[in-house]
């Protein structure tokens, strides 16, 4: 495929491989906050190509995996609403919540269908007017448009029985209260690579300017990893952290402005519950007065019942870099794909799913 | 969830347009990169194109990285 092959050519990984062992000398801790940047280099085997002095943390960068239990349940009890028909992307479906997972709810008879996009929630809506449909509406900001964009088209459709649930994230809040926390110590961050191509590279620059770590926006190939990896060891070496973008042919220092438009039209920011870190002042979207016909919260009255944590589960440790999914005593044993006990066994972007499937160790 | 792949703008119609996939055509929303034109290639992301990939920079990478290969290769042939 076009523009991915060639970011998988194995005789440029080994020249960009042997370029980080030569220039390599401090010890630096990088994070990729991005669970697709994790599914790579568990898949590609980066981290084992990488020298000793390059020490690499997974972060909090899969939203299916930080939506708390208490979201998740919210969804869950809008699931049992009669004439309600609930849309959501794949990955949801199996995560567990207090007491049951929107698949359960579906095998009770619940109508939850699977989606690839929002304009399939909307033809959901259009072709079930007696129902009310209601999109789960989970991302970073590189969904947040999309779901924006289906509510100005519902507007602009007449299409009234149209929700979605909002619960979108946004990184670079979050990013903040991990390094503000103390728990992390960074050297360098690799930048997601989509969430950049919306929101550019210039919200990354208080990382630089605030923390003093180096900052580079990677794309998803094992090449693009590995580049990133390189420029920030580079920039490390040097001692001059600054945020460069790696990931050129997709992402501008600006972003995609359109993108940004629809999103600030349709939201704005509202605090935001994170597995593993708890509440984050701005960092979620909240959908603003003038769409609030559209907001599946104030549209009914959803009474999700007490929020439990599953015990034993280290997502919330994982999440924030603290932990790796070998040091939790249910990984493999009592929580497996097949079974999960957290949503990061679940999700295609958890580091659990992805050591699970990739790790020799 | 932030899975976005590359593919190629066939045709276009309004805000929608006809892509590629695997060998089968699918419509697209284009509302996020209202600019983009017939044969460019974008980032799909749950049915929307969310940015125009900038082809250039795609050849000045691949280039950057063979100038890296030949470096080191060069450097690995001039170690004793």
């Amino acid at each position: 495929m076009k523009f991915i092959d060639e970011f998988r050519n194995a005789d440029l990984a080994k020249a960009v491989v042997s370029r980080i062992h030569r220039r390599s000398k401090r010890h630096v801790r990088l994070m990729e906050f991005c669970g697709g940047h994790t599914v790579t280099i568990m898949k590609h085997g980066l981290r084992q190509l990488l020298p000793e002095t390059v020490e690499m943390l997974s972060g909090p960068g899969c939203p299916v995996c930080v939506t708390a239990n208490r979201d998740l349940d919210k969804a869950i009890a809008l699931a049992r609403e009669p004439g309600v028909i609930i849309t959501t992307f794949g990955d949801m479906l199996k995560v567990p919540g207090s007491r049951s997972s929107l698949q359960r709810a579906r095998a009770d008879g619940a109508d939850v269908r699977v989606v690839y996009s929002t304009l399939d929630a909307l033809e959901i809506a259009r072709e079930n007017r007696e129902k009310a449909v209601v999109f789960i509406g989970i991302g970073f900001e590189t969904t947040a448009p999309t779901v924006a964009a289906s509510i100005l088209k519902a507007e602009e459709k007449g299409i009234r029985n149209y929700y979605v649930l909002p619960m979108h994230k946004l990184c670079p809040p979050v990013i903040r209260a991990l390094l503000d926390s103390g728990e992390v110590k960074l050297d360098g961050l690799i930048c997601p690579g989509h969430v950049s191509a919306i929101i550019g590279s210039r919200p990354w620059e208080f990382v630089t300017t605030d923390y003093g770590i180096a900052c580079v926006v990677s794309g998803f190939e094992p090449l693009d990893i590995l580049q990133s990896v390189e420029m920030l060891v580079e920039q490390l070496e040097k001692g001059e952290p600054r945020v460069e973008i790696a990931y050129r042919r997709g992402v501008k220092p600006e972003g995609n402005v359109r993108a940004q438009e629809l999103m600030n039209t349709v939201f704005e920011p509202s605090p935001a519950d994170w597995r593993g870190i708890g509440i984050v002042p701005g960092s979620g979207l909240g959908l603003r007065k003038e769409y609030g016909n559209f907001d599946a919260e104030l549209a009914f009255d959803i009474e999700p019942g007490p929020t439990l944590e599953h015990k034993g589960c280290l997502c919330g440790d994982v999440l924030r870099g603290v932990k790796t999914p070998l040091d939790c005593k249910l990984f493999r044993t009592a929580c497996t794909p097949e079974h999960p006990i957290g949503p990061c066994m679940v999700s295609s972007e958890g580091s659990c799913a992805s050591y699970y499937h990739y790790e020799t160790v | 969830m932030c899975l976005a792949i590359p593919v190629q703008v066939k045709a276009i119609e309004g805000s929608e347009a006809e892509v590629e996939l695997s060998g089968i055509g699918r419509r697209i929303s284009i509302v996020l990169t209202p600019e983009v034109r017939v044969g460019d290639y974008v980032l799909l992301h749950t049915g929307y194109a969310i940015n125009v990939i900038d082809e250039e920079e795609a050849e000045e990478t691949l280039k950057l990285f063979e100038e890296m290969a030949s470096l080191e290769d060069e450097l690995e042939r001039g170690s004793p």
